[in-house]
């Protein structure tokens, strides 16, 4: 148990990089999400069936070998590229390689999230509001966006808490992450319980405060009957 | 691109294939069989056990499936009693702990889902067979389980796929599944990505099939719901 409280600020770190990691993830994949949902909405042909290759692609391939494929392959790539240049040897970053692959995988998903909850809102909500002469932009802004984030939140809740999870196993090219960390720390005090124990309990904070954060959320854009209170 | 040595090398990849089903299989059966009885008791009771299973549901899908397989591969070797005990033969197997980590996690998802699909069936349905003069136990055995298992089958079509895809972490602890023969062949020829892009395209031929067996489960098991709908 000492050694838990001496290596305490050594796994707070790793907390950090892996919420660090899941949040810059979290940008990226509802960056792409966004995309995706456009392309499939409003995009031509060729956009569309782009935007299917990736949702299926993605979806069939683990994070695991996805992020492994991206850190390997692209230190293959960039280290071509600089020969080509001439330019001395540039390590990837580990960090930046997960935020890529799980950002590139869960964009697939919210792409998914994104396109229903634009398809729930009702077409003439939007055309009433064109007809009363709203710009596209303005229509978006005050009409579609608003319900939009309400039919989407479950959805987006459910992508953050398997997402936040996955990020355990970039770990495994050996980004110094919460397990990273605690599994290196346990190894070498020989008490490796102790310390899977606490990533075990830091997760399950982890989950539980964004639970929370996700029920207010969605109290907060939740359908306003007559009555009640705000 | 090297992919002579892939095809080269086609028979481990094929054994890789077998370890990944196996693994994927066996999790999500003794996983069902943690699930049906847990599933049950938490749709229909409250009392003690209900809240016990409650814990285990939720400290087994809020946290990695990594972790939980850390912390029984790696973790369980820390106490002397367990390396001393009998079970140590089976705690000290990568196969047989990937396999314990897996059922765990996959019997905490399938109760939920199961839970949520006991709560779905529609009370008619349960009256009906008690007015038929069903006793409890026959009704929840004939009407109430295949009801609700009917009901469960989209969503743990989704969770099949999610086993299948989380039972790569066993490739991290040594274990030979499709991911560990794509890391092995990268590593005896120097290679960067070629195994793991062929590892790539056969989980994904595992999941369209499975996505694809579910589809037709769902269409012969589920039509008469969307007939009435």
């Amino acid at each position: 148990m000492e050694n838990l409280i001496e290596y305490a600020p050594l796994l707070f770190r790793g907390a950090v990089i892996t919420l660090f990691l899941a949040l810059a993830s979290l940008v990226m994949a509802t960056l792409l999400g966004g995309l995706g949902a456009m392309g499939k909405i409003s995009g031509g042909r060729i956009m569309r069936f782009m935007v299917f290759a990736y949702t299926s692609i993605v979806r069939g391939v683990p994070d695991l070998v996805l992020i492994l494929l991206i850190y390997f392959g692209g230190q293959r790539l960039i280290n071509i590229a600089g020969k080509a240049m001439g330019v001395d040897y540039i390590e990837l970053s580990k960090f930046w390689a997960g935020v890529a692959a799980i950002g590139f995988i869960y964009g697939a998903y919210l792409t998914e999230t994104f396109r229903g909850a634009y398809m729930t809102v009702p077409a003439g909500q939007r055309e009433a509001a064109m007809s009363m002469g709203m710009r596209p932009f303005q229509v978006l802004r005050a009409v579609t966006l608003p319900q939009l984030i309400r039919f989407a939140l479950p959805g987006y809740a459910n992508v953050w808490q398997v997402l936040i999870k996955s990020t355990a196993v970039v770990s495994v090219i050996g980004l110094e992450d919460l397990v990273g960390l605690a599994n290196d720390a346990g190894k070498s005090v020989r008490e490796p319980f102790l310390f899977f124990t606490a990533v075990f309990f830091v997760y399950l904070f982890f989950t539980w405060v964004s639970q929370s954060i996700f029920n207010a959320a969605e109290r907060r854009y939740a359908l306003k009957e007559h009555g009640d209170a705000v | 691109m090297r992919f002579d040595l892939i095809l080269k090398n086609w028979e481990l990849f094929a054994d890789g294939m077998w370890m990944t089903l196996q693994l994927t299989v066996l999790s999500l059966a003794i996983g069902f069989c943690i699930a049906l009885p847990f599933g049950l008791i938490r749709a229909k009771s409250n009392g003690l056990g209900s809240k016990l299973i409650n814990v285990y549901v939720y400290a087994f899908r809020g946290t990695p499936l990594l972790v939980q397989l850390y912390l029984i591969y790696y973790g369980l070797s820390q106490f002397e009693w367990v390396r001393e005990s009998f079970a140590w033969v089976i705690l000290r197997d990568a196969w047989w702990c990937a396999l314990i980590a897996f059922s765990l996690n996959s019997g905490a998802y399938a109760t939920e889902i199961i839970r949520g699909a006991v709560q779905s069936v529609p009370e008619g349905e349960l009256e009906a067979a008690k007015s038929l003069g069903l006793s409890p136990f026959n009704v929840t055995r004939l009407v109430l389980i295949p009801s609700a298992l009917r009901r469960a089958l989209p969503q743990y079509g989704n969770e099949v796929v999610f086993m299948l895809q989380g039972s790569v972490v066993a490739s991290i602890i040594t274990i030979q599944d499709i991911l560990g023969v794509g890391r092995t062949l990268n590593a005896r020829y120097y290679l960067a990505y070629e195994g793991f892009l062929t590892a790539a395209v056969l989980y994904m031929a595992l999941a369209f099939t499975m996505v694809f067996i579910f589809r037709q489960l769902e269409k012969r098991y589920l039509g008469y719901l969307k007939v009435s709908r």
